[in-house]
């Protein structure tokens, strides 16, 4: 497919990294395992979910060093380096929403709101509930209802009725609301947009080579973060930004690109 | 618009959206609160070896199955949505496969949070006198015989529970009683004992009644309390907890408002 390059690499990431996960389980591959919460590398270290451990921190719990360590590595792997480059790279549900968006596109479904209708600051108030919960109620609240964990749980261990959270999360994207779950309210991704303002990945646009055909608005799952489309030649500065490069895929004038 | 009316507007937009944000909040807090506590009010459930206690656990468990991938025997499983039992995290049927207590309880150690304590299970090796992981040390739940349907308190020869322990003749022991009714058998009742008893749940899936007529529970539903207030007179440590009490009531005697207090009228009268 012509102007998919980054496209097709993303998904290669999301379902290799599934495909780890899911052949750690059932044939005991030694790479990943584990869950998007927390992954056992290569048997030696662990990976694990900052917000995750903030919630279990947050009922007072003092975990074992194994998930600290594992979420300092990809909290500041994330804040210095990738931005929100989980959501986009390595989260599965990242597929479900894209869907849903190139469903809407493509059929010309209107959601009952549009993205700009609905606050995206929602999903800072979504973290900090979630955190404000998981004291109250001496559990780790969102990770009762992360889709991300549960659409795992169902592939590796059966498709259960928990598993329907994952169709909400798409019906909800397709029907109610634009770029509904991923760019409103996932307190996750919420995490990292808060934190990788200092990333050393972000998204350059030259607004030399710009004509200003608005391609690049259309495919964003975060348009807000394209304010300086046509206007400024800059690095896209807000962490909101998934480094997801749809815009660099779809843009023919060479006007947007990677930089360090 | 004159200066004063424009501020005083700005001022009643900002209370609204303020007073909205409250709303908003109040309506997510409370909507996924009220998940959360449901999610959480759940039955019991027999967790792997080493398990902190049930509060702590789910706090603990960040849901990850390295657990249940670990267990060689696929005892272990991750509760779904209607099993009952806090979303993702691991557990048991004893009934459908128990839990074989692996030597090595390879299950544990890979716990990247703690809520599969090791240290729970670690006892000194007596020769090397080195720490070692032992299995026998787990308390995953206690076994609860139903005396009404095991065969055993009809007089039918059963031992199958007995038998299936891995702990024999320690955790479960057959107690041999005269059978009355024909005069010239012997019961051989099942009994076990709650301090050895790990909850593997070897015997409820030996059992060969239809439904298992002895199952595992966990600690907190079996175990009862007894409160502060009986001593053990025999018992010199229970004894010397009622000397401590009596000490401390000591401190705090003060006979003048003992008395002030049992003389005064204050509440016994009506208040005009």
């Amino acid at each position: 497919m012509k102007n998919s390059k980054y496209l097709i690499l993303r998904r290669l990431v999301q379902l290799g990294l599934l495909a780890l996960f899911i052949g750690g389980n059932v044939y005991g591959w030694k790479v990943l395992e584990g869950n998007y919460s927390t992954a056992l590398v290569f048997e030696s270290f662990h990976l694990s979910d900052p917000y995750a451990v903030l919630q279990m921190l947050a009922t007072f719990y003092m975990p074992l060093s194994e998930v600290i360590i594992g979420a300092l590595i990809l909290f500041f792997f994330y804040a210095l380096i990738g931005g929100r480059a989980f959501c986009s790279w390595v989260c599965p549900i990242n597929i479900i929403t894209d869907t849903a968006a190139y469903i809407q596109r493509k059929y010309k479904i209107k959601p009952l709101m549009k993205t700009r209708e609905v606050n995206r600051n929602l999903r800072y108030y979504v973290l900090g509930l979630g955190l404000v919960l998981s004291s109250i109620f001496g559990i780790a609240a969102f990770e009762l209802i992360n889709p991300i964990t549960v659409l795992h749980r169902a592939l590796i261990f059966g498709i259960g009725f928990s598993s329907s959270i994952v169709l909400i999360v798409f019906l909800f994207d397709l029907l109610i609301l634009e770029h509904g779950y991923c760019g409103h309210i996932c307190p996750v991704g919420a995490l990292y947009a808060a934190t990788g303002r200092f990333r050393a990945i972000k998204v350059y646009h030259d607004k030399d080579n710009c004509t200003l055909c608005m391609k690049c608005k259309i495919v964003c799952p975060e348009p807000q973060v394209l304010g300086l489309i046509g206007k400024e030649t800059a690095k896209i500065k807000t962490a909101e930004c998934t480094n997801c490069a749809r815009c660099i895929d779809v843009c023919d004038d060479d006007a947007l690109k990677f930089k360090l | 618009m004159s200066k004063e009316e424009d501020k005083m507007a700005t001022r009643r937009k900002a209370l609204t959206d303020l007073v909205k944000g409250a709303g908003y909040l109040a309506l997510g807090g409370l909507t996924w609160g009220g998940y959360v506590k449901e999610a959480k009010a759940t039955e019991f459930a027999l967790r792997p070896p080493g398990a902190l206690p049930e509060k702590d656990f789910v706090k603990a468990c960040i849901k990850c199955g390295l657990c249940v991938e670990h267990c060689p025997y696929d005892t272990l499983l991750l509760s779904e949505h209607g099993d009952k039992k806090v979303i993702g995290t691991p557990y048991f049927d004893a009934r459908t496969i128990p839990c074989y207590m692996c030597v090595d309880i390879p299950c544990v150690p890979v716990c990247p949070t703690g809520a599969l304590d090791v240290t729970l299970l670690t006892s000194i090796d007596e020769e090397t006198q080195e720490e070692k992981l032992d299995i026998n040390k787990s308390k995953m739940g206690v076994a609860v015989v139903d005396p009404d349907n095991c065969v055993a308190f009809w007089g039918i020869q059963c031992d199958a529970c007995y038998r299936a322990c891995p702990l024999l003749d320690e955790a479960i022991s057959l107690v041999y009683e005269k059978n009355e009714r024909t005069g010239k058998h012997a019961f051989l009742k099942p009994e076990v004992h709650r301090e050895v008893c790990t909850g593997c749940g070897l015997c409820e899936h030996a059992c060969i009644t239809e439904e298992a007529s002895i199952i595992v529970l966990p600690h907190e539903i079996v175990t009862g309390k007894v409160g502060d207030h009986y001593i053990k007179g025999w018992d010199k440590n229970d004894e010397n907890r009622l000397r401590k009490e009596k000490e401390l009531e000591k401190i705090g005697d003060d006979m003048k408002s003992t008395l002030d207090y049992l003389n005064s009228t204050d509440d016994l009268l009506d208040e005009e």
